[in-house]
């Protein structure tokens, strides 16, 4: 099965190795991966802030890129939502583009619904052993229902314990611009999401997406908490955590 | 009610460091998110049910100048006048006129968020009307210098017990009391004279019927009963949205309102008020009016923002919503606050007043999961983002920041090494301990948050040393310069 990966943005500048594990899960499941190296970033910064004609030109740009694809994989919720979901309505005035374009955002899928709808895998790559807690990213789990499937896929691994936290399904704070236009109360979210991290006893906290990986491990770190780890589900699965 | 929208920030940033105002928020997740997490599972099938409420609204709106007539007409043949204010500001004359006309000297209130937009309580006591708030919250609010509402359901939520303790001591003169039941009775017992003696009464109407004239009023504290039954005159003021076709779209949409907005499978007192006292009844009003309020409404009518005229004002969206969970409802600076306020507001006052609202939200979607009317919020809330965008109502320095983004992402060959060294850059200023700590422009993540640095060279440049573009690449993990991290804690 050819897989294109669309890596997204901030994984390959933040978190590569995120990318790593999510290659080696897909071919450890039998696919071959292709990385199109002009792919850049799918548009949400450009569409959540009102540019939508921006959006649309990432969305085209993407469309050029991956149309060829039998699948498309994201390792993240929010970029997963942006294509699934928000790309056809960029195109609701242009029926050839809109056809073309729900084509390849039916064929995209986030890195968990893949390996658990639809390659059904029954085994991990990975050895990773220990308690994690599953924080829920808000457009994976709302845009794309993501919400079972990293939970089943971490349970093929009997050595990974998941301990749930309260309001698991909360916002981490993150929303994009959002954290640094009103960084205060994006921080106070964040606080609530890190006291119920702490709570759950895990220290570890496995999300999938970026944004809320970097906004709850930034405020550990400057909260002097270097113990609690904080993971993509990809690293956690692959085994590279 | 004047528009404070544009101090958002500030506000916010006030409500954030107020202790108390943090504890008392916290009632909103205990009670009424739990309260509805509850409430919903009664129905045998909640979707379906919200579905059909849904499908009711928009047949309403889709002919609503058709049912604003049946309506006026069945009030009519009923007594009830029914009378259209083009704003917020004519509805309030009106009222003021009704209470001329019938000699009014007291006005008892059952609580109404339209009559907040009216700044109705003003414009009585500026006729030398005396207006008097017999919602519990709402009285709290009056006595306590006018403060506005910050919730639409619980108007004072933002206060505990304490605060009302302290302010009842000082503004009735009598004993301080730290009961709840206490302090409730004795508000009953200043009220009990005021519904006695007062000329008229005012409610809102969270619906009236096009196929009988009436108004339907959900309410919990029976004082809406005092102040539209007992008086002489009784005037309800509500939006001209509000207009149902039948009692049976009522009775679809009364499983789905006290469930959403307060976890109650249905409300202590549910009022369908129709008419005039007729002969040989023994209690109502002598004279009934409706006014209906456009303030705004019937520009979204055929417009992208039509769906947020169903709304039937039941608060869920800002019970769930993580922003206004941590602000409170004062910040938003008009009567409605959340979600449905940052739609509501810029689009009823003007986009240039509320600058902050649109943009203060994270776009988790909860409120949109949550609405009982299934309003597409983050989507009103991106639509408005992208008024704001195309009007340059945004600063130069985010206009700046998003061309030069788009630039940059829309060019591959620039876009790459521009990552690249990006990625060296982080790495140099993370140092060993892999945290940025200051950054110039995101001062707002950096002043609370580290970045946490790349751990070494991008993706692009991983996968390309492990063997270009593809498929024939062999499987073996790629070479790393990156330090391994911390090693998860040993199980105990």
């Amino acid at each position: 099965m050819r897989v294109g990966l669309f890596v997204t943005c901030l994984v390959d500048l933040m978190r590569p190795e995120i990318g790593m594990a999510t290659v080696s899960l897909l071919e450890s499941a039998g696919c071959t991966v292709e990385v199109p190296m002009t792919q850049t970033c799918c548009g949400q910064p450009g569409f959540n802030s009102g540019d939508t004609a921006a959006a649309r030109d990432l969305a085209l740009k993407y469309l050029d890129e991956f149309e060829r694809f039998d699948y498309v994989v994201v390792p993240s919720g929010s970029c997963g939502g942006m294509i699934r979901c928000h790309y056809p309505e960029l195109f609701r005035d242009d029926p050839d583009l809109r056809n073309r374009v729900d084509g390849v955002a039916a064929r995209t899928w986030e890195l968990t619904s893949f390996l658990h709808d639809v390659l059904k895998i029954e085994q991990l790559p990975g050895a990773f052993e220990g308690e994690v807690t599953y924080h829920d990213s808000c457009s994976g789990l709302r845009e794309l229902g993501v919400q079972q499937q990293p939970r089943a896929l971490m349970a093929l691994n009997p050595k990974i314990r998941v301990t749930e936290m309260n309001d698991a399904r909360a916002c981490c704070g993150f929303g994009g611009t959002f954290s640094v236009k009103y960084g205060d109360i994006s921080t106070a979210i964040v606080d609530e999401k890190i006291a119920n991290v702490h709570g759950s006893g895990a220290r570890c906290v496995v999300l999938g997406d970026l944004g809320c990986m970097l906004n709850i491990e930034g405020r550990l770190r400057r909260t002097g908490d270097t113990e609690t780890r904080v993971l993509h589900v990809a690293q956690v699965l692959a085994g590279d955590a | 009610m004047q528009v404070q929208s544009m101090h958002f920030k500030a506000r916010s940033g006030q409500k954030l460091a107020d202790v108390r105002l943090q504890s008392n928020l916290r009632k909103l997740a205990t009670k009424f998110v739990a309260g509805r997490a509850l409430a919903i599972t009664e129905l045998d099938d909640f979707e379906a049910t919200r579905d059909d409420a849904v499908a009711r609204r928009n047949l309403a709106l889709a002919d609503l100048d058709v049912w604003i007539e049946r309506f006026e007409q069945a009030a009519a043949a009923r007594g009830t006048t029914v009378l259209f204010a083009e704003t917020p500001a004519e509805a309030s004359k009106l009222v003021v006129a009704i209470a001329k006309r019938h000699g009014v000297r007291k006005v008892t209130k059952s609580k109404s968020m339209v009559s907040e937009e009216m700044a109705l309580n003003k414009a009585l006591e500026a006729a030398g009307i005396q207006p008097v708030e017999t919602d519990l919250g709402e009285y709290i609010l009056q006595i306590n210098d006018s403060e506005p509402p910050s919730h639409i359901i619980a108007p004072v939520v933002h206060k505990d017990k304490e605060e009302v303790s302290d302010l009842f001591a000082k503004v009735h003169a009598r004993p301080k009391l730290t009961d709840i039941a206490e302090l409730t009775h004795e508000a009953r017992e200043i009220l009990r004279p005021h519904f006695l003696s007062s000329d008229m009464g005012v409610s809102g109407g969270n619906f009236v019927i096009a196929e009988t004239g009436s108004v339907a009023l959900f309410t919990n504290e029976g004082n809406e009963g005092m102040c539209t039954i007992v008086p002489n005159v009784h005037v309800a003021v509500t939006g001209i949205e509000k207009v149902l076709p039948t009692l049976d779209d009522l009775a679809a949409i009364a499983r789905l309102l006290p469930r959403s907005a307060t976890g109650q499978s249905i409300s202590n007192y549910f009022s369908i008020l129709t008419g005039t006292r007729a002969e040989g009844e023994p209690d109502g009003p002598e004279h009934s009016y409706v006014i209906l309020v456009d303030g705004g409404r019937s520009g979204l009518i055929g417009g992208e923002f039509q769906d947020m005229l169903r709304c039937i004002r039941c608060g869920a969206c800002m019970n769930h919503c993580p922003v206004y969970q941590k602000i409170g409802g004062h910040a938003y600076g008009w009567v409605y606050p959340g979600p449905m306020g940052s739609v509501l507001t810029p689009s009823y006052v003007g986009l240039e007043k509320t600058l902050d609202l649109p943009q203060a939200a994270t776009l988790c979607g909860e409120c949109h999961v949550v609405c009982p009317m299934k309003i597409p919020l983050p989507d009103l809330l991106r639509k408005l983002r992208e008024k704001q965008f195309d009007r340059h109502l945004r600063p130069w320095t985010e206009r700046f920041g998003l061309a030069a983004w788009r630039f940059a992402a829309t060019r591959p060959a620039l876009y790459r090494p521009m990552v690249r060294v990006a990625s060296r850059v982080m790495r140099w200023v993370g140092g060993d301990k892999r945290a940025i700590r200051k950054l110039p422009m995101a001062g707002g993540w950096t002043d609370t948050r580290d970045i946490p640095a790349p751990a070494g060279p991008t993706f692009k440049e991983r996968w390309a040393l492990r063997g270009g573009q593809g498929s024939a690449a062999p499987s073996s993990r790629p070479p790393s310069s990156a330090p391994s991290p911390p090693k998860p804690p040993e199980e105990s």
